[in-house]
């Protein structure tokens, strides 16, 4: 977190962008040539069809997968090669697609973990960071249970509870909603507005309403290409966007 | 809350440490040697848990971390005539460099080909140990003198201390896996054993925790390969075979993987099944073979794991 003096320099760089950053794996171009910013503060929601390359443009992006080609630039500096666990210590946050949590240990041993190198051992702002994430997400009542016990819901509030016990400056979050109820869907956006302004958002999402409902720009990918980004209103108004969605007879 | 659990721990051990003291007392000699021999093997066995029992990494090649320290130490003090105690610091050391260079080119890889590498690489550990019979005298091993077996003064060859120093070697290397795993980076181990993906992404160096866990594998196992040449007078490459690997596995899986007391349980289980069985029938590996099965079909926690999950949650 001492990367501040680089973001500082100017307000006017991108939080996080990108410089043709592709991927293939092997004949496959999952990820092609995507240039990508967002300024800091932003909720922004990546959506695309199946096979789009979402998830593995993310996954370039906190570290997971190494770019083909491309750059990666984050708060003014370029992390193309640096690996995963120090993106994460440099303010990242990522949640997976396909829920994984530590199964065998409590939900607060889970929070824990995620929380006590952001303290440095201090022992009180990791209980409290710990407490206030599993509040946030309405699990603080279940804070003693065995995560794998929890149902799918639950388990996928408890990895969201994880990244946001880091305090990140840019929180991924990959298919959050996915098997969540209606109920924990609403808080689920209430929280995702609460928390937008204090930190930059990248949201994959399949349930449009949560899409229109949190976010402030909307990037579509299509074929492993940046199709459009803009306003919620804009996007439902693109034509490209409605025939790579609906097929070429919409249009 | 979680601050007197792990008190209570280290309590239940100290606890468990001072009936061992004390039994020094009661038991018959053929016991007393038997059972300053067990900790001294459950000692390696408490190293191998470090690593495969709280980090989840499977190593088919401690052996090779046991005969370091049993080469290291038994061979300065037979070719370089140190003393015992600088004897068993070139042991640890030994022991240190070894697990430092074969962890940093093991954990390239994960899984069965980690089993596989270790092994391969113990194997060439052992194959090194024959080759240079001249100085290890290969398969008949080196007797260490019963005069150079003293430190400050204390004759290890005597039972009383030789039981004293195995209590002692036991207990500080008790309490220092305890004392580990109640720590920040023990959490950080037993998070990769659970699940390695999830800690890389919470901003943990996972290969360099993996790295770390070999190395304090590897050195408690060769402490104790030193301990054993020394407190027992003898070395021989039979330590660095592959059943000496595969030791380890069997009594940390029998006591309890990822239990503090797990290994000492299971090696004493073994080493009595054994002996027990063998005084009933020269076909004493079909009844160990026999009990192991059913240990493993009813108790697949071990037996310190399976008292922990009903009685003792709290246990380290």
């Amino acid at each position: 977190m001492a990367q501040k003096d680089d973001a500082m320099a100017d307000m006017t760089t991108p939080h996080i962008n990108t410089k043709g950053l592709s991927r293939n794996f092997g004949g496959l171009i999952a990820v092609n040539a995507v240039d990508f910013e967002v300024p800091k503060g932003e909720i922004r929601a990546i959506i695309g069809p199946n096979g789009a390359g979402k998830s593995t443009f993310v996954g370039m992006l906190c570290g997971r997968i190494a770019p083909s080609s491309g750059e990666i630039m984050f708060a003014g500096q370029n992390i193309t090669a640096m690996p995963a666990h120090r993106r994460i210590r440099q303010g990242m946050a990522y949640t997976f697609q396909i829920t994984s949590i530590f199964a065998r240990l409590t939900l607060k041993e889970n929070v824990r973990l995620a929380t006590s190198w952001r303290w440095n051992g201090d022992e009180s702002a990791i209980e409290e960071a710990t407490h206030a994430a599993l509040e946030q997400v309405g699990l603080a009542d279940r804070m003693h249970q065995i995560a794998g016990d929890l149902s799918y819901g639950h388990q996928r509030l408890l990895e969201i509870a994880m990244g946001i016990s880091q305090h990140p400056e840019l929180l991924i979050l990959d298919e959050p909603t996915q098997g969540l109820a209606d109920s924990e869907i609403a808080s689920f956006v209430k929280l995702i507005r609460d928390l937008g302004g204090d930190m930059t958002i990248l949201l994959i999402e399949h349930n449009m309403n949560v899409v229109m409902d949190t976010a402030d720009k909307i990037t579509v990918l299509n074929l492993g290409t940046e199709l459009a980004t803009g306003t919620p209103q804009d996007i439902r108004a693109n034509k490209a966007v409605q025939t790579a969605y609906l097929g070429e007879t919409h249009a | 809350m979680m601050m007197s659990d792990s008190k209570k721990s280290v309590v239940f051990h100290l606890g468990f440490l001072a009936l061992l003291f004390l039994l020094q007392f009661i038991l018959p000699a053929y016991h007393h040697g038997n059972l300053a021999r067990i900790m001294v093997l459950a000692t390696y066995a408490m190293g191998y848990n470090i690593l495969f029992g709280y980090t989840g990494l499977l190593s088919l090649g401690h052996a090779m971390f046991f005969a370091a320290g049993m080469y290291g130490m038994g061979l300065t003090m037979t070719h370089l005539g140190w003393t015992a105690g600088p004897g068993m610091l070139a042991g640890l050391l030994a022991g240190g460099l070894v697990s430092a260079g074969i962890g940093f080119l093991a954990l390239r890889t994960s899984g069965v080909s980690f089993m596989i590498v270790t092994l391969m690489f113990a194997q060439a550990g052992f194959l090194t140990i024959l080759y240079f019979g001249e100085w290890t005298r290969g398969d008949e091993g080196f007797v260490i003198r019963q005069a150079d077996r003293v430190f400050a003064g204390i004759d290890l060859s005597h039972p009383t201390y030789r039981y004293l120093a195995a209590l002692l070697l036991f207990g500080i290397c008790l309490m220092l896996t305890i004392r580990l795993m109640q720590s920040r980076f023990g959490h950080v181990l037993i998070a990769i054993r659970e699940n390695e993906e999830r800690t890389q992404m919470l901003g943990y160096d996972v290969h360099f925790h993996k790295w770390m866990a070999v190395i304090a594998s590897g050195t408690m196992a060769a402490v104790a390969g030193a301990a054993y040449a020394l407190l027992f007078g003898y070395a021989g490459a039979t330590f660095a075979s592959v059943q000496y690997s595969i030791f380890p596995l069997l009594w940390v899986l029998l006591g309890g993987a990822g239990t503090a007391l797990g290994p000492f349980i299971g090696t004493l289980f073994m080493f009595y099944l054994i002996d027990l069985s063998s005084s009933l029938t020269t076909a004493y590996m079909l009844i160990a073979g026999v009990a192991l099965v059913l240990l493993t079909l009813f108790l697949p926690q071990g037996l310190v794991g399976e008292w922990r999950r009903k009685m003792m949650p709290w246990l380290t």
